[in-house]
Parts: structure tokens; sequence; C-alpha cells
């Protein structure tokens, strides 16, 4: 008994390091696990770098398993910036009153999502989704994910004018692009959506197969991700702070880690933009 | 014409239960999704065998530090459970108490994980409660019935004027304190699995790295991640000394690392606002209510239910199956000393593996639907009964003219080990259902989908109802299976 009292005890002293710890004023942001960890750990991993320097504060980023989970962190000010998707911004933003969207890929704004097939289907690309897709099988991304779910849904719905499990004979959640990509290309499912940038790359470094999985529709633009701050990072760490994060972010222009996400450059962003992301959402009852 | 209820067979209760329940798991097998969709599943099943027999351990440079947090979450965790259990187990008359520690052990780890996440974040706490609660009920429940098991005479001979507390200490305890130890030591071994499954959901343990190497098909690496895992189970008896674990336990706060500050705050909006359901928060008239329940109900809850109890009914009978299939690989009355060791192998791989990493590997491998998910279960959870059962096989004493093989097999040994063979199954059912409810979050449309579903929506009044629904289920279950037992009279020691 007397070792579990003495257990307890040190926990509490345990306790108490951590939130010394704690005290030290580190900026720490996340990212959506839209894409394998491997290759966010080696971006963000350089934005870290990047932003350590512009900055001249400690910066962490902390690699996370949800796209809820990213939303969670940065609600909770665990985190004070993030890289959102479309709908994971908007839910944050609605959680954090104050906070902004303030920069966002230059192609951010005309984003698309792909329908791609396993080429065992026959499917041929097409202008306007065909009953043919009926009964197969159909995996979107993450349940977060706006690429990979929440525009294809919308979509989808459209097209068909019915709920995607009852389009399709089997609906499944990949958990983020790469797996996406991959699933259809191994043929677990016959159909999937897919990020076009996710898409895009993987097809120009070779990792994909267009033997085997190809696209076969393209959804109309809409706009997605952006880097979001809180917004009582000023009082936090300091006037101007908030500004200095924008430019940074703004004036990212080293290719290597422009190639990394992938985008050309970085422009100005606000929340306003993803107001049709946001009805969107809500007509499918994603948001409260 | 001789009928059903004249068979020999029927009249005995106990083949009757089972045969029912066979009946009943054919049935779900009728309305349930079995299939493998990937193209290549042996191909994937070869690269995943293949990643095993060339492990990489140096791949992540992180891994030896999932290790120590596996370990320290384990170890803190286990320790806080079981004051808390061994406090609960002294008021257990109470049936507060019991409904209360039922209550909390009919939640999954992951899901008290999941809640913890969203106030405390990725802080140490998160892990040490997600183990620490579940693991109170389960200990009060079992440390109560060893406690009661002791015999009264002891206590009975004190002097009248013996304290309470000196009569607990001096006459009830050292004659189980031999069973309160082997319990306690073996729960242990449940928090490492406990643990390293906590990564799947984020927390710094090695499940975390597993499902990274595993989701990006780096087979090498996912293969490091589960051996480091297995040499440390099986390594237990050689570092987990009673001398040692004043150390271990003292030392294991230390290791649990510094995640992210908590933010008192979140824990107050979390109870005060996010898990109220969205109709009767402020501003909202509440009117609403009871549609947004009953549409939750309709929706979510029961396609969930349905699902988690086909599969559960399913897995429970492919886990008999398995286990009677198994334990003659390392009972004493069949094949030779060699055998038996690579029996044993099988099963400590088949019962160390927790059923959602098992699950998360065979989805990968053959693709999404309910087939991954019995075998999943049935490997661990037969693994687990094979062992027991074939053990206590090897205690009977056969005649020296018994017959052999499959005679010795079916007229001999399985007539005999039948009733706790039952016994254990009917105790892993409610653990079955547990872990099939959880088994959801990997895609599954089980209870556990609808609950993950509801989180990543950010709708956590929705995610309390929908896990109030799987503790009240699974609690269900836990009573129904105590009948069974009851009525056909069996009694088993607690497994996990």
């Amino acid at each position: 008994m007397l070792k579990k009292f003495i257990g307890l005890a040190t926990l509490a002293a345990a306790m108490q390091s951590y939130a010394l710890s704690a005290a030290a004023d580190t900026f720490v942001f996340t990212a959506i696990p839209d894409q394998d960890e491997t290759q966010l750990v080696e971006r963000f991993g350089a934005v870290e770098a990047y932003l350590e320097e512009q900055l001249d504060v400690d910066v962490r980023y902390v690699p996370v398993k949800s796209y809820a989970a990213a939303v969670s962190a940065f609600r909770n000010n665990q985190v004070q910036l993030a890289w959102f998707g479309g709908l994971s911004g908007v839910q944050a933003r609605r959680l954090v009153p104050g906070s902004e969207a303030i920069a966002q890929g230059a192609e951010d704004p005309e984003f698309q999502s792909y329908v791609i097939a396993n080429t065992s289907t026959g499917l041929e690309p097409m202008d306007e989704l065909s009953d043919d897709l009926r009964d197969m099988t159909f995996t979107f991304g993450s349940k977060g994910s706006t690429s990979g779910r929440l525009m294809p849904e919308f979509y989808l719905r459209e097209a068909y004018g019915e709920a995607p499990d009852e389009v399709f004979s089997r609906v499944g959640f990949s958990g983020n692009h790469t797996r996406t990509v991959r699933l259809v290309e191994a043929g677990t499912y016959q159909l999937g959506a897919v990020n076009f940038k996710v898409w895009e790359s993987g097809v120009e470094d070779g990792s994909i197969d267009t033997d085997k999985v190809q696209v076969i529709w393209e959804t109309p633009y809409y706009p997605d991700y952006q880097w979001t701050i809180r917004g009582d990072v000023n009082e936090r760490f300091g006037e101007g702070f908030k500004e200095k994060v924008t430019q940074a972010l703004l004036n990212m222009d080293d290719p290597d880690l422009l190639e990394r996400f992938p985008r050309s450059g970085f422009i100005p962003a606000s929340n306003e933009d993803y107001t049709p992301i946001e009805e969107t959402a809500e007509s499918l009852g994603l948001l409260n | 014409m001789r009928g059903w209820a004249s068979l020999p067979l029927s009249r005995s209760r106990t083949a009757r239960t089972s045969i029912f329940f066979v009946v009943l798991a054919l049935v779900c097998l009728a309305f349930s999704d079995i299939a493998v969709t990937t193209a290549n599943p042996w191909q994937d099943l070869m690269r995943f065998f293949w990643g095993i027999v060339t492990p990489d351990f140096f791949s992540s440079a992180g891994l030896a530090t999932a290790v120590l947090r596996t370990l320290a979450f384990a170890f803190v965790g286990v320790t806080i459970g079981s004051i808390a259990g061994f406090l609960l187990a002294l008021v257990y008359r109470f049936r507060i108490v019991r409904t209360f520690s039922a209550f909390i052990r009919a939640i999954h780890e992951i899901f008290w994980a999941l809640i913890f996440l969203q106030f405390f974040g990725f802080h140490p706490l998160t892990g040490v409660l997600a183990i620490a609660i579940p693991y109170s009920g389960i200990f009060a429940k079992v440390y109560s019935e060893i406690l009661d098991e002791v015999d009264p005479e002891p206590r009975n001979l004190l002097h009248s004027r013996v304290g309470a507390l000196s009569a607990f200490a001096y006459a009830r305890i050292p004659d189980c304190w031999e069973q309160l130890r082997t319990y306690t030591s073996y729960r242990l071994e449940c928090g490492f699995r406990s643990s390293a499954i906590l990564g799947f959901v984020g927390l710094p343990t090695l499940g975390f790295y597993l499902e990274s190497a595993f989701s990006q098909g780096h087979y090498s690496e996912a293969g490091a991640v589960l051996l480091l895992f297995y040499a440390l189970i099986a390594t237990i008896p050689l570092w987990v000394r009673p001398r040692m674990l004043p150390f271990y336990v003292l030392a294991a706060p230390f290791f649990l690392g510094d995640g992210m500050p908590i933010v008192w705050g979140n824990v107050k909006r979390f109870f005060t606002e996010d898990i109220v359901p969205a109709p009767l928060r402020e501003g909202a008239t509440g009117e609403s209510f009871w549609p947004w329940l009953s549409e939750l109900l309709v929706d979510q809850a029961l396609p969930g239910i349905w699902n988690t109890l086909l599969l559960t009914q399913m897995a429970l009978v492919a886990t008999g199956v398995l286990a009677l299939l198994a334990f003659p690989l390392i009972s004493r009355h069949f094949g030779n000393r060699l055998s038996r060791t690579g029996g044993h192998v099988l099963l400590v791989v088949a019962r160390s593996t927790p059923e959602y990493i098992l699950a998360y590997i065979l989805l990968q491998l053959w693709g999404p639907s309910m087939l991954p998910a019995v075998v999943a279960l049935a490997l661990h959870n037969g693994g687990i009964i094979g062992h027991l059962i074939g053990r206590q096989s090897s205690f009977i004493t056969l005649r020296p003219d018994a017959p052999r093989g499959i005679t010795r097999y079916g007229y001999e040994l399985v007539p005999r080990v039948y009733p706790s063979f039952l016994a254990f199954l009917f105790y892993r059912w409610e653990i079955i259902m547990r872990e099939t409810a959880i088994l959801g979050i990997l895609g599954i449309y089980t209870l556990g989908f609808y609950v993950d579903s509801a989180i990543q929506n950010i709708q956590f009044d929705k995610a309390m109802i929908l896990i109030l629904v799987t503790a009240l289920l699974n609690i269900g279950i836990d009573i129904l299976s105590r009948r069974i037992r009851k009525r056909l009279a069996l009694q088993t020691m607690p497994t996990c």
C-alpha cells in the first residue's frame, strides 16, 4: 500500500513539473493530417524552422491524428496557429471568437476535388456524374475533410439526389488523401474522392500508377486550405505578433518549402472567403 | 419419428445454450457484411510478414521514447486504478458503487481518451486517466470478488474489541494477498496493451508509430514496432519483479512526458457547454430536444447497436471455435514438446496483440467489412481462452488406454474442459462487445463509428449520448452473461 501512496505523491510532484515546463511561451502550431505523416512531418518541420527564424520566438509543430484533434487543440489554445482545410477552418473559427484566416495558398481560392476510379471499372472521364457509378464502392478521405468529403459529398448529392450510402454499395472513409489514392489504386474501393493537389503531385513524382487509377470527374472550384490564427496571440506574444506571423507566411518564398505544400505561394485570406464552405457544411448537417 | 427434443444432446442445458448461440451467430452472418475487398489481399499479407521478418528499428528516432511512454502511462494508470479500485471494493456492497463501477468500466479506454482529449488535450493526464478510470471499475469488481471469497473464520476468532481496520488488515488481507497480487500484476500486462493502443488516437505511445507506419505501408517499421511490443510483453516475468515494482511506480510519473499545458477553462466549457445537447443550450428554446434526440437515436444509435450486436455474436462464436481448435496445441495430451512450444508461441502472439491492432492490420490488408473485425476478435480472445483451457487440460489425467487423436480430443478432453471453456467465453462476452464498439473507429459501422463521426464534427453532445448508449448496452450484456453463467452453474476467474 505504502508504495502506492508514495507513487501518488510523486505523481503530484511530477504534475507540478509539467506546469512549470508549460510556462515557457512557445508558439505552437498544428495542421490537419490530410496526407501521409512522413510528408507532413517534413513539410511542417521546415515551416517550424522558418517561422522560428522569422518570429524570434520558440516555435513548435505538433502532429495530430485527426482533423477534429487539430480543431480541438486550436480551440483549447494548445496551439495558436493551424493549417486547416476549408471545413476544419470554419469549425475552428466558429469555436474561437476572434480567430482569423490570415493566409491561403495561391491555388486555394480555386480548389478542386477529383473523383478517381480504378481502371478495372472501365469508367472514362465524364463531364457530368453518370449513373454508371451507381452501386460501385466509394471512399472519401477523412470524415472532416473539405476536399475529401464535404465538397465531393455535396456534388454527389446534387447529381444523384440521394445520400452517398444510397448511391454506392459501400462507402468508406480512408483517413487521408494519400490513402484514398492507394486504396482505389489497389481496387479496395472502385471509386474515391481526392484533393486535386495531392493527386497532381503524386502523378508528377510517379507515386501514382495512372495505369491503375485515373481521374473521371472534377468538381467545380471552391475555397479550401488556409492558415488560421487565434485572436489572442498579441496578448501573449506581444503587440503586432499576428501581423508578423501573417507577413512571415505571405513572404514564404523558398521554392523547396513551397514545393512541399505544394503551393506556388501564399496570398492574404479572410474569414469571409470561406462562407461558401460554411453554407455547404450547414446544408449537410456537418455544422450545428 | 424422433424429434429434436429427444436427442440426448438437447437435454443438457449447456448443449442447448451452445447450440442457441451458434445458430444465432449463423443468423447474424446472414445479415452482415463479410467480404475481402482488396484486390491482392495475399500479396499485402506477404508484404506485411516480410516486414516483420525485416524489421527496421531505426527508422524513427521516437521509437525508444514511445516505449518509455507506453510503460509510464501503464504504470501510473494501473497504479491509480488499483488504488481507487481497492477503495471502491471496500464499499462494493452498496448498489450505487456497483452501478458506478459497472458504468465506468463499460466505457472503453479509447472512448475515455477521446473524451479527455477534448479538454486536457495532449497532456499526460489524458492517457493516465483513460487507463485509470475504466481500470478502477474493473479492479473494484474483481477485488471485491476476491475479498468476498476470504474465509470468515479468522475474523470470527478475533476479539470483539479489535477495530475494523486491524481486523481487515490482519484477518482478511493476508488470506487473499496472493490473489490480489496475481490479479494486479496480470492487469498490469493489460495496462501495457491499453497504453499501446492509446497511440492510435494521438497519444505518444507505441500505437502512434504503428498507425503511422502501417497507414503508409511501411511494413518494416510496423514490424519493428510490433516486435518491440511482443518483446516487452513476453519479458514481463523478467523485468517486472515484486522487488522492482516500487521503483517502477515511483519512476513512471517522471517519464510521462510534457505534452501540452492544460487550460482549465476548457474543462469547465466542456462540461457546461459542449456536452449539453444543442437544443438545450443557452439561447435555444429546448422545444427541439425530443426531435433532436429521436433523430440521433434512430439514425445513429440504432444502426450502431444493430451492427455492434451482429459483430459481437459472430465474434463470440468464432472465438469459441478458435479456442476449442487451439487448445490442443499446448495441451500435454497432444503432440510433442516441439509442437507445444510452437503452439505456445502462436497463442502468446495471438493473445498479446490487442484486438484493435489486429483489426487495424487486417482491415488494411483485406479491406473494409466485418470480416477483419471478426477474425481479429476471434484471434485475440480465442488465443486467451485457448491458452487457459489448454493449460487446464494438461492437469487432466487420462487412463493409460485412453483413445488417441481425434477421439481423445472429442470424447475425453472437450467434455471435461467444456464447462470452464463456456465460463471463460461468457465472461469475455462483455469484453468482446466493448471492443466491437470501439472497432467502429476503424470504419466498421458499429457504435464507435458514430461516436467518432460525432467527434469529428465537433458535436460532443451527440458523442456523449452515443457513448452512454454504448455503456448501457455493455452493462446489459454483462448482466445477461452473469445470468447465463449462473444458470449453467459456471464459475471462472477474471481475464482481461
